[in-house]
């Protein structure tokens, strides 16, 4: 079989070689602790500083302090949210969006049993927000606002500058999950209002495992894990070095490869996407295509079920992935979808495309060649589908008894 | 991604019988577009002597879903309707070498739509009377509507309750939150309920797990001899399906004063939860008995009667 094609770089990305031979060296020799005062931690002390400063360079931060190491966006997510609510304790309220990830939206459920207030921001059919509802809901019981910047399945982006304007205008701490959008949109945090911003290694070609939050100077803070003194006491615990090396030239290369991302990866995603819907009737795109990361691309197939989208995409060398509610075990699609208001004959066959700068020509081409006969393939199988069209109302036409 | 078993792949890659059946004179159209899965299931049934003469399927979901869909044409293909009323879910899932637990709703999709199709065939109405929940233990594919129902019949306070009457919770571990967040939301309208009225009525009283650490047994109720062990008899009888639907059985061997002697067979022997399997029945013989008793295996007999 030929070379298996990966779009699905929205769920993890590959380690660039330069990262992992940049992290070699910190298994062996240089297994110091930057805590020692000998000089076996002074060099990997020093490894981590430079670290720090290309993660600051990425994210247009002002300070090199204000770059907190931890072991992923997960951490960074909760540890900002609790933070505000511990650091502000005559504040109850925290808002957010229902597109969420699920380290955000968990976190939140979790929070409202114990007697925290959550609003959630709705989304249109495009997974726009309301910014006049978002206006409203900003009062002094916030504790802090979490948006993401750009969505892990659509790929639509928020205006998170705007709202951290506005929420700072109101004196409410603002925090963002950015770890899609990182490395591929241009970010300059020193310009803006925004307190808060997670950051995941892994989504950006450096390895799983490591994540940063990023916290701006001044801002009220509370320490999820304490102990040590590392990254300033803020976050204790023997830092993870061969990563923390790692992602930080990964945020270097991805800094050098911001352009490409935006150009050549935007064309080949575009090219994709045109092509599919050129040739497989009933299906659209999800989200907001005007204004979405460039590698994303999120396409319903109507009348047929994601996963098994995929187990046959799978078989042709082609990884993607879906919201359908059988690739996560759970009865639902996406919430993401749901939040849409995406029918759920459409929502089960959403299948998520994401590129990277390594995606080529060669690839796109193969998969514009495999993912029509897959749909027709599936649809004939379909009792919604009849033929070459949708059964005729097919709603009507396939009424099961629910189970 | 799951862990399919070949023939589930192999099944889903080049599907039976699929598509439009020319002729059929039954249907049945199950499963729910919100869960991402719907089955048609067409058949053409001999009158002359109810023979299933071809099966043909039409479904909109996953790998498993078409996989089992594929699978249950097969099997039932030569059947008579009512052999083939027999077949159950695990009947599907064994004959495709097993499905994930978080995919076993599609083997039970199949059977429905097979008794769905056989209604429509006899003319009857097919009521679906299963729910499905959120999935809580993945070890044991039990869902919450299952462990509320549970919790709600028996009055279960505990999670090892809960685990000794469903097996939930018997496993890893790891769904012990998600048990117990059934068990508050149980208890809560219990509480609300019984502010309403007096008597909570669809709220069993709370087992009373200490009768079992008694040192002394409970008073026990007058019960002669005869209708004590026709009590042990149903109760035993009411557990079986239980069982049967994992491929076990259990019968009674012995009864010997508080002890009783029990043969667990077929999936249950050297199952990991035997014991648990074990508990569970004891736990329900005490309350039935109202008595302290205790469940043993047969293969004690032989040291204890000496
Ligand atoms: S998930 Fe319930 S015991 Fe493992």
């Amino acid at each position: 079989m030929d070379k298996p094609i990966y779009l699905d770089n929205n769920a993890t990305t590959a380690c660039d070689p330069a990262v992992v031979e940049a992290m070699l060296p910190f298994f062996t020799e240089q297994f110091g602790n930057p805590s020692s005062m000998h000089s076996f931690g002074n060099k990997v002390g020093f490894a981590l500083k430079e670290a720090r400063a290309r993660v600051q360079n990425l994210l247009g931060a002002q300070f090199d302090t204000e770059i907190v190491f931890n072991s992923c966006g997960t951490e960074a997510d909760s540890t900002a949210i609790l933070s505000a609510l511990r650091a502000q304790p005559e504040r109850n309220q925290v808002i957010t969006t229902t597109v969420e990830h699920p380290a955000i939206l968990t976190l939140c459920d979790y929070l409202e049993k114990e007697g925290i207030i959550v609003q959630k921001l709705k989304v249109d059919r495009r997974g726009r927000l309301d910014l006049d509802e978002y206006k409203s809901l900003l009062n002094d019981r916030v504790a802090i606002v979490s948006a993401m910047w750009a969505n892990n399945e659509t790929g639509t982006i928020f205006p998170v500058e705007e709202m951290a304007e506005l929420a700072h205008a109101k004196g409410i701490m603002f925090h963002t999950d950015a770890v899609q959008a990182v490395g591929k949109l241009p970010i300059d945090l020193k310009s803006s209002k925004i307190d808060m911003l997670s950051l995941s290694g892994h989504k950006l070609h450096a390895p799983k495992g490591v994540g940063v939050l990023y916290l701006r100077r001044n801002t009220r803070f509370r320490p999820l894990l304490r102990g040590g003194h590392q990254e300033r006491g803020r976050r204790a615990g023997t830092e993870n070095a061969a990563s923390i090396v790692g992602l930080g030239v990964a945020a270097e290369l991805a800094l050098q490869h911001m352009h490409t991302e935006n150009t050549e990866v935007k064309r080949l995603r575009d090219r994709l996407e045109r092509a599919v819907l050129a040739a497989v009737p009933n299906t659209f795109v999800t989200g907001d295509p005007s204004n979405r990361l460039p590698n994303t691309s999120n396409i319903a197939f109507e009348y047929i079920e994601g996963e098994a989208i995929l187990l046959l995409l799978n078989k042709m060398g082609i990884a993607a992935s879906s919201g359908s509610a059988c690739t996560s075990g759970s009865l639902e699609p996406s919430h993401v979808m749901r939040a849409m208001g995406i029918p759920y004959t459409a929502a089960h066959g959403t299948t998520r495309f994401s590129l990277s700068r390594w995606t080529t020509e060669a690839e796109i081409d193969r998969v514009i060649a495999a993912v029509p006969p897959i749909a027709a393939q599936l649809r004939k199988l379909s009792p919604y589908w009849n033929g070459d069209g949708p059964a005729e109302d097919p709603e009507k036409a396939f009424a099961p008894a629910y189970a | 991604m799951w862990e399919y078993s070949d023939k589930v792949r192999e099944h889903f890659f080049s599907p039976r019988n699929a598509g439009p059946l020319e002729g059929s004179n039954a249907v049945g159209d199950v499963g729910s577009i919100k869960c991402g899965d719907a089955l048609r299931l067409m058949l053409k049934v001999d009158p002359a002597n109810e023979t299933i003469l071809d099966a043909h399927f039409q479904t909109f979901g996953c790998g498993s879903a078409i996989a089992s869909s594929s699978a249950l044409t097969e099997i039932i293909k030569g059947m008579t309707l009512d052999a083939a009323l027999k077949v159950s879910n695990q009947d599907i899932a064994d004959y495709l070498d097993g499905l994930p637990p978080e995919k076993m709703h599609c083997s039970v999709m199949g059977r429905e739509a097979l008794q769905a199709a056989i209604a429509n065939y006899r003319g009857e109405e097919w009521k679906d009377d299963h729910e499905e929940g959120a999935l809580i233990c993945k070890c044991f594919a039990i869902d919450a509507v299952m462990i509320e129902d549970v919790v709600r019949a028996n009055g279960l306070t505990k999670v090892e309750q809960v685990t000794n009457y469903t097996k939930a919770g018997g496993g890893c571990s790891s769904c012990h939150e998600g048990i117990e967040e059934i068990l508050a939301m149980v208890a809560d309208d219990c509480d609300q309920e019984s502010e309403i009225v007096t008597a909570a009525p669809v709220c069993a009283p709370p087992a009373k797990p200490e009768v079992m650490n008694a040192s002394k047994p409970v008073a026990a109720p007058k019960m002669t001899n005869f209708q004590r062990m026709r009590r042990i008899e149903e109760v035993v009888e009411e557990i079986r399906p239980m069982l049967q639907r994992d491929h076990g059985d259990i019968e009674i061997v012995e009864v010997v004063g508080r002890n009783i002697y029990v043969n667990l067979k077929g999936a249950c022997v050297g199952c990991m939860m035997e014991a648990a399997t074990l508990g569970g029945v004891q736990t329900k013989l005490c309350e039935a008995l109202g008595e302290l008793v205790q469940v043993l295996p047969a293969a004690m007999l032989a040291h204890a009667s000496v």
